[in-house]
């Protein structure tokens, strides 16, 4: 049983699959462990489907001379580490009471309606990942949601389905 | 985040070096615990303090030998008004500490009723009943009922490792695996993974346990687990007699080397 987890990192490092990983290791020096949570954020954004492996996470390790179970334990306090492949797209709505109030729990339905996903999965065809989130900060335009890098506010049902057709229209394009 | 102290303590840094470098600034220094006067060595706890002049204070993740971190709030005790971990602060000069009230008592029985209200803590229905630190202090705090609702959690087993077992469901959180593990054994192969009642214990990055390689199979974190939560296989309850002191002699030896 043991040596099974050693045997698909050397695998996968051979068929340069966390290639992303080396090249953000590249960037930061070893040892320093104050630098983890920097790695952990440009692993996840540079990774096509948006996670942490346990792969990258055992990298890291390497890297920072850190324990697996002290990195995997830091990562998972954060609720914005994933460590299951997501959609090319992440979908945060804000659960926080403000957004609460002026209904998020009508944009969520809306949205696992449009998307005909639940709560945590990602499309069929691997372009949304449909998760909520803590405050997002944004409560003078609640409801509010982020689609990647980007914020939504003052959402409305009509305003939900307009934004995800348009996001599914540019990508078709790109 | 501090996650320097652990490595600090256990990278090879010879415990007499420690002792020679600090024998000169250690002086006394006077507390008052129960208005009692109390002379002790600064950078003492108080819990070493009041266990050294025969005042009881509850423990749970306290292990002698191991590193304190406050984990389980059962060694609370007042530090003039202020409630405090025990185990986690230092005494100063004219400090005055009160290790029993009725306050204390009623927050230590709460915090232990929420403890058994986490997980699915049923004694008897439990490998480690009658050897069991949770069971124990139960008894002595007089805990008669649990007032709070039982979550009832349905966490997972994993029996994976040829010789032991770890049930999350009998888990208190208490730390004394992922220390000793990393502080007496040297393999780090425990941590604390998740945030709030989702907190598990974990072996490397969450794998079974039976696959991780960095275990070596010594079997301190099963004689340090305060619960029913690692045990060896194949033992019946009767025979599930733990020896966290076996770690506290250890620990001791090695310094006196």
């Amino acid at each position: 049983m043991k040596g099974k987890n050693t045997a698909r990192t050397l695998v996968s490092i051979m068929l340069n699959e966390e290639v992303h990983v080396n090249e953000v290791l590249k960037k930061y020096p070893p040892s320093i462990r104050e630098n983890l949570l920097d790695i952990l954020h440009d692993i996840q954004e540079s990774d096509p489907h948006h996670y942490l492996s346990n792969e990258a996470l055992t990298a890291v390790a390497t890297h920072l001379g850190m324990d697996l179970a002290e990195i995997k334990g830091t990562a998972s306090f954060y609720s914005m580490f994933s460590f299951t492949p997501r959609g090319k797209h992440v979908i945060r709505v804000c659960a926080s009471p403000p957004c609460q109030l002026l209904g998020a729990s009508t944009v969520l339905d809306k949205l696992i309606d449009t998307l005909a996903v639940k709560e945590g999965e990602t499309t069929a065809d691997g372009l949304f990942t449909l998760e909520t989130s803590s405050c997002l900060g944004l409560c003078g335009v609640a409801p509010v949601m982020m689609i990647d890098e980007t914020s939504y506010g003052n959402l409305t049902a009509a305003r939900i389905v307009e934004i995800i057709e348009r996001i599914r229209r540019e990508d078709e394009t790109s | 985040m501090n996650l320097s102290v652990r490595s600090r303590s256990c990278i090879g840094m010879g415990s007499d070096d420690i002792k020679e470098g600090g024998k000169g600034l250690v002086k006394d220094i006077t507390i008052r615990i129960d208005d009692k006067e109390i002379s002790a060595p600064s950078g003492s706890t108080i819990l070493e303090v009041a266990k050294a002049n025969g005042f009881y204070i509850p423990t749970l993740c306290h292990l002698d030998g191991l590193t304190d971190i406050g984990a389980c709030r059962m060694c609370v005790v007042s530090v003039g008004g202020k409630i405090v971990t025990s185990c986690t602060t230092k005494i100063t000069e004219g400090m005055e500490v009160i290790t029993n009230s009725d306050r204390l008592a009623e927050l230590r029985r709460l915090n232990l009723e929420l403890i058994f209200a986490e997980r699915n803590h049923v004694c008897s229905m439990c490998v480690s009943n009658n050897h069991c630190e949770l069971q124990d202090l139960a008894c002595d705090l007089g805990m008669q009922h649990v007032e709070v609702p039982y979550a009832y959690p349905r966490l997972s087993i994993d029996a994976t490792h040829p010789k032991f077992i770890v049930d999350h469901n009998r888990c208190i959180l208490c730390g004394r695996c992922v220390r000793v593990c990393a502080e007496v054994e040297g393999a780090h192969v425990w941590g604390i993974a998740g945030r709030g009642r989702e907190t598990l214990v974990i072996t490397e990055l969450g794998i079974d346990w039976g696959d991780a390689e960095t275990c070596t199979d010594c079997g301190k974190c099963v004689e340090v687990c305060p619960t029913g939560a690692i045990v060896e296989k194949g033992k019946a309850a009767a025979e599930m007699e733990k020896h966290p002191q076996l770690v506290t002699t250890l620990k001791e030896r090695r310094e006196n080397d």
